[in-house]
């Protein structure tokens, strides 16, 4: 670098106060270091195939995965059919991508639903404090002690005969799953929300006369929200295996809808004699599933200042 | 004396403190235990003391952070520790606080700009909403931070200058009192005096009243008009700052002049060192009588018993309040009026921007973001001519007792 | 600086231990140490070329800003600098003629703790919080003397009471957190000085302290400096302070000494304009009706330290020289340096 390139940076240090540049809000540094994470970048283009396969999946193939040919039933993967057939002759393929829209649409749903309910749930608890935090602490402790599968099953067998319809079946799932998903979060809202609360610009908030609303929307809410978008995004993957267990388990998404979940369960009867047909769905799930964790994982590196 | 704009009277805070698996309560803590003082307007009242003696908890009180246990603190003869609602919404106006900790006083996902003009969307009517973006420029500008800067972020800026920007926030809604609570220990050396420097001017130019609050004393005696020091929870010495310094008549405030260093090497060996036995007493169990006694040379029976009133009492010279039963004044630290003296102007500046803005603005550096806009010289002068909607307020008639 | 040419000075004593003899009661000699932090932005240059040396019974004070290099000196010294991220490529760092950082690490971890003591500025996080006080004073025998356990805890009851905490016997085993701050850094003290250092490294050590506390613990370190003959090194931004402890001060900015004088001469008459605007900046207990004169702008960027003399930004003296030329530190008069091409005319004013 040149005697006056070092001046002229120098110059700016000073003015700056050791900043160069213009606004740069934490999101944005957290996204410079997201963009050198190769993990990132990965999980991210899996994802977004994944996507895409749930929005558009006549994008990945022409064969409608509704379409028996029952005489080649357990056929193994070929030109024809690259996954091979199941054991009602659909087209493993197919069904694979078709499947992705079930199991993803489980997936954000529940994770929408459960950083709505646990995040507002949390943070009521964290900032009303008192007797408030003591009542909801100990509701969310007794959700908190509900196995998954348990209380899953039991909800599915209590709903069982209404919502038979494709969004219907799915929606079910969301409920099942939100209803026992939001305790964790809610608790890890709460811890992040005491730790924001003591901050002097909270206070300086209440010294101007700031309503709690405010204060909480401005203040808090944007300050506490990472660990939570974190493990949500590692949740995600999470709940689409889940969805896939209740599936497995006949108590999930049932046919006529196709998720992976359902042709896990399919496979099940040729698991020694034809095991391609567990393999392609499964396959699809874990890579889903990984992707979803590996882009958590590094979106709490780039927000985490102390592995910068 | 002007008038007094800010007075507590009698004022209490004990935090409970609970145990055991039902919570009850198992006694209190008392950080502050019954205060009482006037802040004239426009003065700067400084408050010293080690950590523990509820100097910060006062603070909090008198910008009503925090509710009192009892007592009042009025402004301008309206009670703000018993307000409510709306009245206690358009009391905030008159105080607000500066932090000490420049890191976490500033919300680190919002802009300067966001954090500056916060005060005017809650209080909506101090500026109509299109002017607020230049008011924000303008606050930026009085102290001493470049106005272009308003779109950065908290973490972009150096501790002292986020100093400034808390301080901005501070005077936003043109408070009547500021309660700044230690609010440049946590600053550099040598961007200490920038910050001070600028609240000086701040106060001159808009007729601000302070309570600084501070353990160290150098920086208390700089700036105050008035000083108390305090010790768990009580004041143990209210007076004028030469009054406090000079003539310190409580053995407390004698022991702690007593143990600041005085940066002059000359002095070792001359300056007498008072040593206290002993840590200080917890404040959920303060000792009977004067809470000083246990650590004073010179307690007698007399102190275990009675509570000495902080009362005015000779000091040798006239008389300021003093919370001992054996008050009597003692020269602890022998002082220089430096008045006249000027610093040499080739080795420091008394200019109170911002350095990095000066350098900006004389283009003396190069600046890649070009030239500061022309110095809003006229807009500093109005700035807060508008908003002087409280000449009509009947202020309270100056105490006749002076203080307490 | 001076270095020490005579022969190694140490010899072995039976047990294959080093036994450490200062030549001449030189101490420590850090020749033109360097330190940088490897960083995502860049290299950090910590400390540039810093020299300084420490006798037998001296207080030397290290003074600085934040940022200035002044804890970074004392941790190499230490030897507890996490390297990486920080990297020392040059200089050497020579305790009674042996240089430290090319020492074997068994050598090194004896020096530590033995020859070489530290206390720190934050005496709560620097004591185990799951052991009793008395217990770690007492690890500081068993480790480097093979003492036994009652032995060892007898050691340290005498050296609690040594550093003057009241009811030694009955506190030995009590935890950190039922002390208070001030006797807390006491213990500290204690275990620094059990083995007997021949040096003593304080880092900002009553920075967290009230000031009637931090009264009560300078005259602790000084009474116990003089009491055993150690060198202190006194890491500190407290004007005040060292004006009452120091013989010697060094001045450093980013990551040089600007300044080193004798405690009088410099406060007397500095001869650097940072040191000059220093004093003029800090608000003074004895003086009434002061005018604070700030030094302007911010101490530089470690990432981008300017050309020149680093403290040419904020100097009001800085002339075109300073801007290309870096100063060196050099002999300005008798017992003094300074690192400022314009010094004479700064000791003059």
């Amino acid at each position: 670098m040149s005697e006056s390139a070092v001046l002229v940076e120098g110059a700016e240090a000073q003015a700056a106060g050791g900043d160069v540049g213009d606004a740069r809000s934490l999101g944005a540094d957290a996204w410079r270091s997201l963009r050198k994470s190769p993990f990132f970048w990965v999980s991210a283009v899996l994802i977004l195939i994944f996507l895409l396969m749930a929005i558009w999946p006549s994008l990945f193939t022409s064969t409608d995965p509704t379409k028996a040919v029952l005489k080649e039933a357990r056929s193994r993967p070929s030109d024809a059919a690259w996954f091979g057939r199941d054991i009602q002759g659909y087209d493993i393929y197919a069904r694979v991508i078709y499947g992705a829209r079930a199991s993803i649409l489980v997936g954000v749903l529940t994770t929408v639903f459960t950083v709505l309910l646990g995040g507002a749930i949390g943070t009521l608890a964290a900032y009303a404090g008192g007797w408030v935090d003591s009542l909801v602490s100990r509701i969310t402790d007794i959700f908190f002690a509900i196995p998954l599968l348990l209380g899953a099953i039991l909800f599915m067998a209590a709903l069982s005969g209404t919502m038979t319809g494709y969004f219907g079946v799915i929606f079910k799932v969301v409920m099942a799953l939100t209803l026992l998903g939001w305790p964790s979060l809610a608790r890890l809202m709460r811890s992040s929300v005491l730790q924001v609360l003591p901050n002097d610009y909270v206070q300086a908030a209440r010294a101007l006369g700031a309503s709690p609303w405010r204060i909480i929307r401005s203040h808090i809410i944007p300050n506490a929200m990472g660990p939570m978008i974190v493990v949500s995004t590692i949740n995600l993957g999470a709940y689409i295996a889940a969805e896939a267990t209740l599936s497995f388990l006949g108590i999930g998404l049932t046919p006529p809808v196709i998720s992976w979940g359902v042709s896990i369960n399919d496979a099940i009867v040729g698991l020694r004699t034809t095991p391609h047909m567990l393999l392609f769905p499964s396959l699809f799930l874990s890579i889903t599933v990984l992707a979803f964790i590996m882009l958590g994982d590094a979106i709490r590196d780039a927000f985490d200042p102390k592995s910068r | 004396m002007p008038e007094v704009i800010l007075q507590a009277r009698d004022l209490v805070k004990h935090y409970p403190i609970r145990r055991g698996i039902l919570r009850t309560v198992q006694g209190h803590v008392k950080a502050v235990d019954g205060v009482n003082f006037d802040l004239h307007k426009g003065e700067t009242l400084g408050v010293v003391g080690e950590s523990g003696c509820g100097k910060s908890t006062l603070g909090r009180l008198l910008v009503r952070l925090e509710a009192p246990t009892s007592g009042t603190v009025e402004f301008e003869g309206a009670d703000m520790a018993n307000a409510s609602g709306k009245e206690l919404r358009a009391l905030r106006r008159n105080i607000q606080i500066v932090f000490q900790d420049p890191y976490t006083s500033l919300n680190p996902r919002m802009t300067v700009g966001d954090i500056i003009g916060e005060p005017f969307e809650i209080h909506p009517e101090v500026v109509p909403k299109g002017g607020r973006r230049k008011r924000v420029q303008e606050l930026l500008d009085l102290v001493g931070l470049n106005p272009e800067h308003i779109n950065r972020y908290p973490h972009q800026f150096s501790g002292g200058q986020r100093q400034r920007i808390g301080i901005a926030r501070g005077i936003a809604l043109d408070p009547k009192v500021l309660i700044c609570d230690e609010p440049v220990s946590a600053l550099d050396v040598s961007v200490q005096a920038q910050v001070v420097n600028l609240m000086e001017k701040l106060q001159n130019e808009l007729g601000l009243a302070y309570v600084f609050i501070a353990h160290d004393l150098s920086v208390v005696r700089h700036i105050s008009d008035r000083v108390s020091v305090m010790y768990l929870g009580k004041m143990a010495e209210l007076g004028h700052e030469e009054e406090v310094y000079e003539r310190p008549t409580h053995p407390y405030t004698q022991a702690l002049l007593s143990a600041v260093p005085v940066p002059d090497p000359t002095l070792r060996g001359k300056r007498q060192h008072i040593v206290l036995q002993g840590d200080v007493p917890s404040p959920a169990n303060p000792p009977s009588g004067c809470r000083f006694h246990t650590r004073c040379w010179k307690a007698r029976e007399k102190c275990k018993t009675d509570v000495p009133e902080l009362i005015l009492r000779p000091d040798g010279v006239g008389e300021h309040f003093s919370a001992c039963h054996f008050a009597e004044p003692q020269v602890i630290v022998p002082t220089t009026d430096v008045s006249d003296v000027e610093p040499d102007e080739r080795f420091a500046e008394v200019d109170h921007r911002d350095p990095a803005t000066i350098a900006e603005a004389e283009g003396t550096l190069q600046d890649a973001d070009g030239l500061r806009p022309e110095t809003t010289t006229e807009a500093q002068a109005n700035l807060f001519a508008p908003i002087q909607d409280d000449e009509g307020h009947p202020g309270r008639v100056p105490d006749e007792r002076r203080d307490v | 600086m001076s270095t020490t040419t005579s022969a190694a000075p140490q010899t072995r004593s039976g047990d294959g231990k080093i036994t450490y003899t200062p030549v001449d009661g030189r101490l420590l000699d850090v020749e033109d140490l360097h330190v940088e932090f490897h960083t995502e932005d860049g290299v950090a240059k910590a400390i540039n070329g810093v020299s300084f040396h420490l006798d037998q019974g001296e207080s030397l004070a290290i003074l600085g800003e934040s940022g200035s290099g002044k804890s970074v000196t004392a941790q190499a010294i230490m030897g507890i600098l996490d390297m990486p991220p920080a990297k020392i490529p040059e200089g050497a760092i020579k305790y009674c003629g042996l240089d430290l950082l090319t020492m074997p690490d068994d050598q090194r971890r004896w020096v530590r703790g033995a020859e070489i003591a530290m206390i720190f500025q934050d005496a709560l996080s620097s004591l185990n919080p799951v052991f009793p006080v008395g217990w770690q004073i007492a690890e500081m025998f068993r480790q480097h003397r093979g003492m036994n356990k009652s032995d060892s805890l007898a050691q340290a009851v005498r050296l609690m009471e040594r550093v003057s905490i009241p009811a030694a016997k009955d506190r030995v085993k009590a935890y950190p957190h039922q002390f208070s701050g001030g006797m807390r850094q006491r213990i500290m003290i204690a275990m620094a000085i059990a083995l007997d250092p021949a040096v003593l490294i304080a880092d900002e050590p009553t920075t967290a302290l009230d000031v009637t506390v931090q009264a009560q613990i300078m005259a602790l370190l000084q009474e116990l400096q003089q009491e055993r003959q150690m060198g202190l090194i006194l890491i500190t931004h407290d004007l005040g302070v060292v004006a009452d402890v120091a013989d010697r001060i060094a001045v450093m900015y980013a990551g040089r000494l600007v300044e080193t004088a004798n405690v009088y001469d410099l406060y007397a008459k500095p001869a650097h304009p940072y040191t000059r605007g220093l004093l003029e900046s800090i608000p003074r207990l004895d003086q009434k009706g002061q005018t604070l004169a700030a030094i302007g702008g911010l101490p530089p960027n470690l990432l981008r330290i300017p050309p020149g003399c680093a403290f040419n930004p904020r100097c009001r003296m800085a002339q075109d020289i300073c801007r290309t030329d870096r100063p060196e530190l050099r002999e300005v008069a008798p017992g003094r340096k300074s690192a400022c091409h314009f010094a004479e005319e700064v000791l003059d004013a």
